[in-house]
């Protein structure tokens, strides 16, 4: 058996004590030149060398790439030829495609929806109480648990045994005391899309229920007291009171949940590849761009992507050009 | 993407005139209702991580035929799963390999992007120069930008300029984390910065400090908290991604555990001593991180809200 071998891994340490090298010299020799820098006054110098390595980083790494990504969405797959906008005409005709489209359209909706109305009113049943922190935590927990690592705790709660009674996993199981027959769950469309939104919907949550958790706490005593003098029940509370109030944190989690249902791959990778009608933009963009070596249509997936977060960036741009000028 | 700075804040004053007895006990019911609910949430989001660490411990042969909740008529434990898939042979996962290869590509993917957002937050929230606010709105709307949009150029920028062979191809991992963390570290280190109170600063001018002093002396210190908030957002990101490392990183040589617990999950998707192992090795450390420094993370969270 070759069993691993610590010499084999020496290159890597060696590579990353390069890496950290690296970094020591670049971060040095910048302080110094920082240090160096003329008086308080002449910004403009100054301002040049802070930015340096990170505006050269984004304009190498992000800006030049999401431009040629465009370009390059007119070409074939090898990047040759142009071909207009065919790549766009595949995308919206192809069967295979359509059904990506359609689900990701499900992510994006059942994803937010879910894992923020599930969040909020679990941050309000454990406001206040005793174990409030360590309720908090357990849901929180999977926020620290990748997407892989995640993929897999759920398969394993899907998983099938056809020949047997003893099921090993266990929704299977539950599924077959309560008299049921055990089902494979990740390979029946289109149910299968909503088992995996269920993974995201539970590594989701935790981050709703902090985020609200927050904003509930900070809503003003009196306003609480008031509305409880008025006699207003539970329900109206929540309604009349709470939601109002919590308002601008809700819009924020719905929002980084929908940028994430969209851009979301991992989970898909890892659980079925994206077979048996469960793909979704994300992940084919990768499997064109880099298994088919179609990098046109990949990169044509990639820009219907960017479109699809366009007005959200807009929109973010616009509150926070508002809250600039209020300062 | 939006700052939620005035969530923060006391909790909600208690009391006011005694309830009457019905009031008090349509109360105690409906606390009831509410802690059953909160416990079935609480029960439902633990169960599946709790089957998975438990299964990773039962043996082999007991995993494929019986399900782990039989563990507690029949327990019986070993570590043979673990030291399986740590250190046998690479079909059997290897994963002590992936391991290292995790290790080398988190700590300088997180060196370098909180330190150069650090130097790009101070220019863009105290030096003052023309353009600055359309440049750091321009670095805000960035964030926000798949970075699907960046993988193929860059990838081909690497192969065409570099021709980075087998532990070399971490530089270009490196790189990709650098770049598509900055927009966020920035946006989020900014947030941090900018709330300093400007006397603290205006006297450290008037002293003589010039820019670098200022930076050094007085911003960085104060901002440790934001510093050790990022350190981890970008600890977790790098260790849990699985895109950026399937891209620009390949086979034992430079692949993370991520890749190796994906290409598991799919080729010997039954191999459930394997993967329960596995997969539980490579939760460990981000969850020690979360746990330990959960107060950092979730200020981090309120005050810049995550990056997709």
């Amino acid at each position: 058996m070759d069993q691993i071998d610590i010499l084999d891994e020496l290159p890597k340490f060696t590579q990353l004590g390069i890496g950290i090298a690296a970094f020591i010299l670049v971060v040095g020799i910048l302080l110094l030149v920082v240090d160096k820098l003329p008086g308080y006054d002449k910004g403009r110098f100054a301002a040049m060398v802070f930015l340096l390595p990170a505006g050269l980083l984004l304009l190498i790494g992000m800006i030049y790439p999401a431009i040629r990504t465009v370009v390059l969405s007119f070409f074939d797959g090898k990047g040759e030829k142009a071909v207009g906008f065919d790549n766009y005409v595949w995308m919206f005709s192809d069967d295979a495609i359509q059904q990506v489209l359609r689900n990701t359209l499900l992510w994006v909706i059942l994803v937010p929806l879910v894992a923020t109305a599930t969040g909020l009113i679990y941050a309000i049943m454990i406001d206040k109480t005793r174990t409030e922190a360590l309720a908090k935590a357990l849901v929180f927990l999977p926020m620290g648990i990748s997407f892989v690592g995640a993929g897999i705790i759920w398969k394993f709660v899907y998983a099938f045994n056809a020949n047997s009674d003893e099921q090993i996993g266990l929704l299977n199981q539950l599924v077959v005391w309560l008299g049921g027959d055990a089902q494979p769950w990740l390979l029946n469309g289109p149910w299968n899309n909503l088992f995996l939104i269920i993974v995201m919907i539970w590594i989701q949550t935790g981050f709703a229920t902090v985020v609200l958790s927050a904003s509930i706490k900070a809503i003003p005593g009196e306003i609480v007291e008031a509305a409880r003098l008025d006699g207003v029940n539970a329900w109206q509370m929540f309604w009349r009171v709470t939601v109002p109030s919590i308002r601008p944190a809700l819009v924020v989690v719905l929002v980084t949940m929908s940028i994430a249902a969209l851009k979301l791959f991992d989970l898909v990778r890892t659980m079925t590849a994206g077979n048996f009608g469960t793909s979704v933009v994300a992940n084919e963009m990768y499997t064109q761009a880099f298994r088919l070596s179609q990098q046109g249509r990949g990169s044509a997936m990639a820009v219907f992507l960017f479109l699809l977060v366009t007005p959200i960036i807009i929109y973010q741009v616009r509150a926070m050009r508002a809250r600039r000028e209020e300062r | 993407m939006t700052t939620l700075t005035p969530m923060a804040g006391k909790p909600a004053a208690k009391g006011g005139k005694p309830e009457t007895r019905r009031a008090k006990a349509k109360k105690r019911l409906t606390s009831r209702t509410a802690s059953v609910i909160a416990l079935i949430i609480a029960i439902l989001w633990t169960t599946p991580t709790f089957g998975l660490l438990l299964s990773s411990f039962r043996p082999a042969e007991e995993i494929k035929t019986s399900g782990w909740w039989t563990f507690f008529a029949n327990p019986s434990f070993t570590f043979d799963n673990y030291a399986e898939v740590l250190l046998s042979d690479s079909s059997a996962g290897r994963l002590g390999s992936y391991f290292i290869n995790s290790l080398v590509i988190t700590i300088p993917s997180v060196l370098f992007p909180v330190a150069f957002a650090a130097f790009a937050a101070y220019a863009l929230s105290w030096i003052r120069f023309k353009g600055r606010d359309t440049l750091f709105i321009g670095i805000f709307a960035l964030q926000v930008v798949p970075l699907q949009m960046a993988l193929v150029p860059l990838l081909s920028f690497f192969s065409s300029n570099f021709a980075l062979e087998d532990e070399g191809k971490f530089i270009q991992i490196w790189f990709a984390h650098t770049c598509f963390a900055l927009p966020f570290a920035v946006f989020l280190l900014h947030n941090f910065m900018s709330e300093l109170p400007g006397d603290v600063i205006e006297a450290a001018r008037v002293d003589g400090a010039n820019h670098g002093t200022i930076f050094r002396k007085v911003v960085l210190p104060l901002v440790t908290p934001a510093l050790a908030s990022l350190t981890i957002f970008q600890f977790l990101w790098v260790w849990n991604d699985l895109l950026v490392a399937l891209v620009f990183g390949s086979g034992q040589d430079t692949s993370p555990m991520t890749v190796r617990l994906a290409e598991l999950a799919g080729s010997r998707g039954e191999e459930w001593q394997r993967l329960t192992a596995g997969a539980f090795i490579s939760i460990i450390v981000p969850l020690i991180v979360f746990l330990s420094l959960q107060r950092y993370f979730v200020r981090g969270l309120l005050a810049g809200s995550v990056k997709g």
